[in-house]
């Protein structure tokens, strides 16, 4: 199991140290440090085993965490671990840097007594830790309080405390997608995904229980044979192939399994229902031709057109288009119809950007680079063109068809529960090579 | 310490200091703290930061003071300043007394802090831990379930002796604590204090409570029950103690679906134990676990494919669920690949021995496995390797496109591999053969200079593959020659020119051309040369006689590399007898090479199938290879299948099966390559097979004993089975594979023979085979009523033998021979009874070997090897000890990877080095290194400095203690020097000892 826990500042200081096993010496934080942080390579793997000692690393931004073992460990738990230790952190004092942390240092060593122990991961939901570790001190529980918060925390809805009353019962679905491509400068689509996320923010009172439901291709098919024929038919074109789909740890997988419904007591406030990917019909937002031509060994000629290819009556936004140029650029002309474009010689690429674009419209950027002779053998590389943006649908066809909520003891039913629905789709890698 | 504190009371003085010690250069933080922690201002407003920088000098006394204060804030103040400074490294002990005084307080945080300190500082000041007992023990009985967790949980991290006896009673109240809180805490607590004193936990029965808490009510005391359990069941490998059956598995599958997500994790390694009944269990048990695959949290999906890969062994193919499962697994193995980098990561690795294993389920994933631009370094690495397993016909076009791409990108490494990557999809799949070579063709007009050499050692494989298909490349490739600066490119170049000497109007030219800086080449490139030159001379024999002859001479009579000059004499000795035999060997057809590159052998790739998720399938290696102690060496396998009459050792279909029948020759990847290169001079290769049996006064000129081995022998030589330069020996690969390995036409007796050519190497005309000392008398007559035994010890065959001669000096007839041992240091026993079939008549002397193994009843003996033994007869009982040689428990496996030799040299202290002299040896180091490993003592690399030969040898003892040596050899000086690392140093002085025994026999 995990041996220690060290976290470190850029120049590689210890900031938190926490060793959890007698196999673990103090000399394991300077051997870290010495080997990766201040390696002069490039991080080459994310284990590092040094002295028959495995060290497993993350970074966040400048501060660096490592977990430490001598043994045969789970390597997924411990990075699933660190990955987790961050976001209870994060919930309780924001960005993790190192002011925040050495702000936060007495607190960090409670959390990481109460979430770690002997090097086993403990109940890590910071909804539960947030109810007795608090940095206030835990002043006049009653006994009742008390057990309720150990109950809760070894127990089955270990995520959600009982008791928690709202006025106003509201909940907010965000259907959050990022659509992948790769494809060739042929126009052929080597390889495109969506994966998708559906954040839940809730604030209902007691411990309601959910029903989500949403066009997934096998239960509209299975509803289909059962109900009526031409229902199915219509319903069918709507639905979508889901390849895989995981869930927060608050839906029952064994009903999902057996049924495919999604069931569950939600945490408090906002988190992460579930997560999927599609592959098959997928709508891609926006198709970039280019058109890369050499004149000669000084000049490169760059035409770049991108097409919308979604309903006129939505708009696209925040759009940008990166194009590669050579390292021995040494000058850029652009013309652009659209939006600004800007040659950005430190990221070595045209930057070009568009603020909105509705549906089903093109526009173009031609740009003249100069390069530099060189005596370099070697040919660029020619890194792909990748685009941002975002759009109010999702790619993938995903639709929530329903969400709802039942609370037998309390007096307050699905109706009159607000919700609140949104669809983003976003960039991931979307990526045309030229 | 004290010393310390005055030094710092003096300084006080001058008020000087706000002098930031303790986050050396972090000016950003001082600065503007500096004025501010002069006032000490305790205002709640203020960060905890400050706390890392009041470091003025004399901070110890003044923190004594504070501690000792009688407000409740200031003590709390002190306390955090006290742990900021731990945690910087800084030695704060000398406040143990004060930091204690501040336990027993009301204040939960102020308590976890003091707690935290004495975690830290109890075991160096274990007297005053003592005084911190009272309040341990008052906790554990405090109504505030948090705080009776709280006291457990850390007096079990405190690693006092003192205090762990105090522990048992609150711990044996707290896993019957009301609450569940307390009880998970308390399940932990056991593991904890296994570690410290395993005895003491046996003996409190706590190892039985434990096993109680599987069937609690609460998911997660099972969950950590569980873990527990699982850790202390490691250390005891047939304790038994996770016993796993079938109503325990029901009620872990039923905490399964309640329990936190790390406690799912718990419960799937666990799960992952166990062998199921039959292939019904095997079902129900999947279907339990596939729900799983739906979770957030990518570990718990992993370790569920391990259950469901290891499970799925045991269901008949044909049964409908079988195809389900293996639909099941893909999906969540991709997704898997879009998390975060570092899980991709270990994904990747997992995924890469899964697609070993069971080929079809992600066949027709390959697209997820591109690389992206952005991807991390080590991500990419891992999908180009993914990619060239599940590249087929069906998708070849694309891999190819992508690989092209690839070898464009920036990364050397990156290029490299995409570059080898053709190589492999040429040899792997034939129809794509004339597109891989046009690829490389027009990668090597790049003149990018290690795209070049990269596809130069890829062609060779191609060519060995497909002879007669592609020499009209050979002209392109001749054009680089000169750029070529890496052995294996030269290598490989030079192999290309030798093979095609006839096509290859100038070969000679060009030959010559590298023979002249023959004495810097690598020796990889020397035996090539030397190779390639007797190739040309046999083709084109007129014109290329002055040339041979200079090689020849060069390699046998200039170079000190046994390899070289052992080629070298055979080559010189067969031209010279037999050219035409010569021509027969040395251009003899080769077999075909493997197709499949860089498996993982079968039992390894099955073991490693059983630690999906883990480290070990990270590194790829065994748990052994990186754990220390007992923990994990178990070795794990995978169950045979079940039902619908297949047999249990055929668990696959598909080219899996046939990895399991024939383990297939494996192309060394690149980094193996360069290890091997790295070998310096001479690797003794491994023989895997029985040790070679002795051939004494064998001596190198005697033609007629090379005799009929000779042929196959060169056959052998230039068949490159791995896809290697004809066949140097350095690389352990073509002759550390198994015979099967093997080309068919050559039976495995003469490639046994090969080997020991080879090991003769530098020993010419000694005695080979394991050490072995004369028979000594060790039960006279006198004593034992007329019955003499004489004995030794021998290892013969990776088989410990105790080989005795019994005689009857008295006058009647003995019968009824029986053998007992008892108890010894490493465990030997007989592993059959005395075989002594007849009667021994008087005067008559009888021969026996009793085959011993090591699994007996362990206790240490002085001196170590020590083993006493009772024979029985029908006349009466007899007593005797003996002495064996240390040697014979050398295994056979005892080769130490380099990497892990030198970090295991460092990671040894210094203080379990012992040094020994060996006085009037007259070997020298290379003759001295195969004798030694006729004993299984391997010779991992050897150094010269300074006329003086360092030998670096590893061995390993039946019970897996490894012992590192270095053996000192210097010309002309009869005395050697041995030191050996051990962890455990008790051994070093009998393996000197053997070493003795082992040179001067």
């Amino acid at each position: 199991m995990i041996g220690g826990l060290f976290i470190y500042n850029h120049k590689g200081e210890v900031l938190i140290s926490r060793v959890y096993r007698d196999d673990i010496g103090r000399n394991a934080v300077d051997a870290f440090r010495v080997n990766v942080i201040h390696a002069r390579q490039q991080v080459r793997s994310p284990v590092t085993n040094i002295a028959r000692t495995s060290f497993f690393h993350v970074k966040r931004s400048n501060i660096w965490l490592a977990a430490v073992t001598k043994q045969n460990v789970n390597a997924a738990m411990v990075f699933e671990f660190l990955y987790k230790m961050c976001d209870v952190m994060t919930a309780y004092f924001g960005k993790i840097s190192e002011e925040n942390i050495k702000n936060n240092f007495v607190l960090i060593y409670e959390l990481l007594d109460e979430i770690l122990d002997f090097g086993y991961p403990q109940n890590s939901e910071t909804g539960a830790l947030k109810t007795f570790i608090t940095q206030q001190g835990i002043k006049g529980q009653t006994k009742e309080e008390q057990s309720q918060i150990t109950s809760q925390v070894t127990g089955q809805i270990g995520w959600r405390r009982e008791g928690i009353k709202y006025r106003r019962n509201e909940l907010f679905l965000d259907v959050l997608e990022s659509v992948n491509l790769l494809m060739s400068p042929q126009g052929q689509v080597l390889s495109a995904h969506v994966s998708g996320r559906v954040v839940m923010k809730s604030y209902l009172s007691g411990m309601p229980e959910c029903k989500f439901g949403m066009n997934d291709k096998i239960v509209i098919d299975k509803q289909g044979k059962g109900g009526a024929s031409d229902e199915a038919g219509k319903s069918g074109k709507q639905s979508i192939a889901i390849d895989d789909c995981t869930f927060h740890q608050c839906v029952r997988l064994s009903k999902f399994d057996s049924e495919r419904s999604i069931s569950f007591i939600p945490p408090d406030g906002e988190y992460e229902l579930m997560r999927y990917r599609t592959t098959k019909d997928i709508i891609l937002p926006f198709r970039v031709i280019p058109l890369v031509r050499e004149v000669g060994r000084t000049k490169l000629e760059v035409k770049v057109v991108i097409k919308s290819n979604f309903k006129p009556s939505l708009l696209a936004q925040k759009i940008e288009v990166r194009i590669p140029t050579p390292l021995n650029t040494s000058g850029v002309q652009v013309i652009c119809m659209k939006g600004k474009a800007k040659y950005k010689a430190s990221e070595n690429a045209i930057v070009w950007k568009i603020k909105r674009m509705a549906g089903m419209k093109e526009s173009q950027i031609s740009a003249e680079i100069e390069l530099l002779p060189t005596n370099d053998k070697k040919k660029w590389a020619r890194p792909p063109i990748s685009m941002n943006f975002e759009v109010p649908f999702a790619p993938s066809g995903l639709k929530v068809r329903y969400l709802k909520v039942f609370e037998s003891k309390l007096n307050y039913s699905d109706h009159d529960v607000i919700k609140w629905v949104r669809y983003i789709g976003r960039s991931g890698i979307y990526e045309t090579r030229c | 310490m004290k010393a310390d504190v005055d030094v710092f009371a003096n300084v006080t003085q001058s008020k000087d200091g706000s002098k930031n010690r303790v986050w050396e250069g972090t000016k950003a933080i001082t600065a503007p703290c500096s004025p501010v922690t002069e006032n000490r201002q305790f205002g709640s407003k203020m960060t905890d930061s400050k706390y890392f920088t009041t470091t003025k000098k004399g901070e110890i006394f003044e923190l004594k003071a504070e501690l000792n204060s009688d407000k409740k804030e200031k003590k709390k103040e002190a306390v955090k300043k006290v742990i900021a400074s731990m945690t910087v490294g800084k030695d704060v002990s000398a406040l143990f007394p004060d930091v204690v005084n501040c336990m027993q307080t009301d204040n939960l945080e102020l308590k976890k802090l003091v707690y935290l300190y004495l975690m830290n500082y109890a075991k160096s000041q274990p007297d005053m831990a003592i005084m911190a007992v009272n309040t341990f023990v008052k906790d554990c009985e405090d109504p505030n379930p948090l705080i009776r967790a709280l006291a457990v949980r850390t007096m079990g991290c405190i690693r006092v002796d003192k205090i762990t006896e105090y522990l048992c009673e609150p711990l044996r109240k707290c896993l019957k604590d009301e609450d569940p809180y307390v009880r998970k805490t308390a399940a932990v607590c056991v593991a904890k204090l296994h570690d410290i004193n395993a005895q003491l936990v046996e003996d409190q029965g706590f190892l039985d409570t434990l096993k109680d808490l599987i069937s609690d009510s609460n998911p997660m005391v099972v969950a950590n029950a569980v873990a527990a359990l699982s850790e202390i069941a490691e250390s005891h490998p047939n304790s038994n103690l996770l016993d796993l059956n079938p109503q325990t598995i029901n009620k872990l599958l039923t905490a399964l679906n309640e329990c936190t997500e790390w406690g799912q994790i718990f419960i799937l390694d666990c799960l992952a134990n166990y062998t199921p009944r039959d292939d019904r269990e095997s079902q129900s048990i999947c279907e339990r676990v596939t729900p799983r695959l739906s979770h957030a949290n990518s570990a718990v999906v992993l370790s569920a494919v391990k259950v469901l890969m290891k499970f799925m062994e045991m269901l008949p193919k044909d049964l409908d669920y079988y195809g389900t499962l293996l639909k099941k697994l893909a999906p969540p193995l991709v997704t898997l690949l879009s998390a975060e980098p570092e899980l991709q990561y270990v994904a990747l690795r997992n995924i890469n021995l899964i697609v070993q294993r069971r080929p079809e389920i992600l066949k027709h994933e390959m697209k997820v496995f591109f690389v992206k631009y952005n991807d991390p370094i080590y991500v990419k690495l891992e999908k180009l390797d993914i990619m060239i397993r599940l590249a087929s016909q069906a998708n070849i076009a694309q891999v190819l496109a992508e690989l092209k791409e690839y070898a464009t990108e920036v990364d050397v490494d990156f290029v490299r591999k995409a570059v080898r990557a053709i190589g492999r999809c040429a040899i792997k799949v034939e129809q794509s053969a004339e597109r891989c070579v046009s690829t490389l063709l027009d990668l090597i007009q790049t003149k990018v200079n290690y795209v070049v050499q990269e596809a130069i050692v890829v062609i060779k494989d191609i060519f060995r593959k497909y002879p007669n298909k592609y020499e009209s490349v050979i002209a392109t490739l001749c054009e680089n020659l000169d750029s070529l600066d890496e052995p294996e490119a030269r290598a490989a170049m030079i192999w290309i020119v030798g093979e095609y000497a006839e096509r290859i109007d100038n070969a000679d030219e060009l030959l010559e051309s590298f023979l002249e800086g023959f004495h810097d080449e690598s020796t990889q490139v020397q035996l090539q040369l030397l190779t390639a030159i007797v190739k040309l001379f046999l083709k084109k024999p007129t014109e290329t006689q002055e040339l041979v002859q200079q090689v020849l001479s060069l390699a046998t009579q200039d170079s000190d590399n046994p390899d070289l000059r052992d080629r070298g004499y055979i080559y010189w000795r067969l031209l010279s007898t037999d050219p035409v035999a010569a021509k027969e060997v040395v251009l003899a057809e080769k077999p075909l090479i493997s197709e499949e590159t860089d498996l993982i052998e079968p039992t390894l790739l099955e073991e490693l199938i059983c630690h999906i998720g883990t480290l070990a399938s990270v590194y790829h290696k065994p748990p052994s290879a990186f754990v220390e102690g007992s923990r994990g060496v178990q070795h794990k396998r995978l169950p045979g299948s079940a039902g619908s009459g297949e047999s249990a050792d055929s668990p696959d279909t598909g080219s899996a099966a046939g990895v399991s029948e024939a383990p297939p020759a494996v192309i060394p990847s690149q980094g193996d390559l360069l290890g091997d290169l790295l070998n310096l001079d001479l690797t003794p290769p491994t023989t895997s097979g029985p040790p070679p049996a002795p051939s004494s006064g064998m001596q190198m000129g005697a033609m007629d004993l090379l005799g009929g081995g000779l042929d196959s022998l060169m056959g052998d030589e230039s068949e490159p089975l791995g896809g290697d330069l004809g066949g140097s020996p350095a690389m352990g690969a073509g002759f550390g594979a198994p015979p099967t390995a093997m080309p068919a036409s050559f039976p495995p007796p003469v490639s046994g023979g090969l080997d020991d050519l080879f090991d003769l190497g530098g020993s010419v005309g000694m005695p080979m085979g394991a050490y072995s000392p004369p028979k000594s008398i060790w039960l006279p007559a006198m004593k034992a009523k007329g019955l003499e035994i004489s004995g030794t010890f021998a290892r013969r065959a990776g088989v410990i033998q105790m080989e005795m001669t019994l005689t009857n000096k008295a006058m009647s007839i003995m019968t009824d021979f029986a053998i007992q041992f008892n108890r010894n240091s490493f465990g030997l026993a007989p592993a059959g009874p005395l075989q002594v079939l007849t009667p021994v008549g008087p005067n008559q002397s009888i021969e026996v070997a009793l085959p011993l193994s090591t699994v007996g009843p362990v206790m240490k003996m002085e001196p170590l090897t020590n083993l006493q033994v009772a024979v029985k007869n029908n006349i009466d009982v007899f007593y005797f000890s003996s002495q064996y040689p240390i040697s014979m428990l050398f295994v056979e496996d005892g080769k130490m990877e380099r990497q892990v030799f030198l970090a295991t040299w460092k990671d040894i202290p210094n203080d379990n080095e012992a040094q020994f002299q060996i006085k009037d040896c007259h070997l020298n180091s290379d003759a001295a290194s195969s004798k030694l490993q006729g004993s299984n003592v391997f010779t991992i690399a050897k150094r010269t400095v300074e006329g003086q030969d360092m030998l670096y040898q590893s061995m390993k003892l039946t019970n897996g203690i490894w012992v590192l040596a270095e053996l000192r050899v210097q010309a002309g000086n009869p005395n050697y020097t041995v030191s050996l690392k051990c962890r455990a140093p008790e051994v070093s002085q009998c393996v000197f000892q053997s070493y003795e025994a082992m040179l001067k026999n």
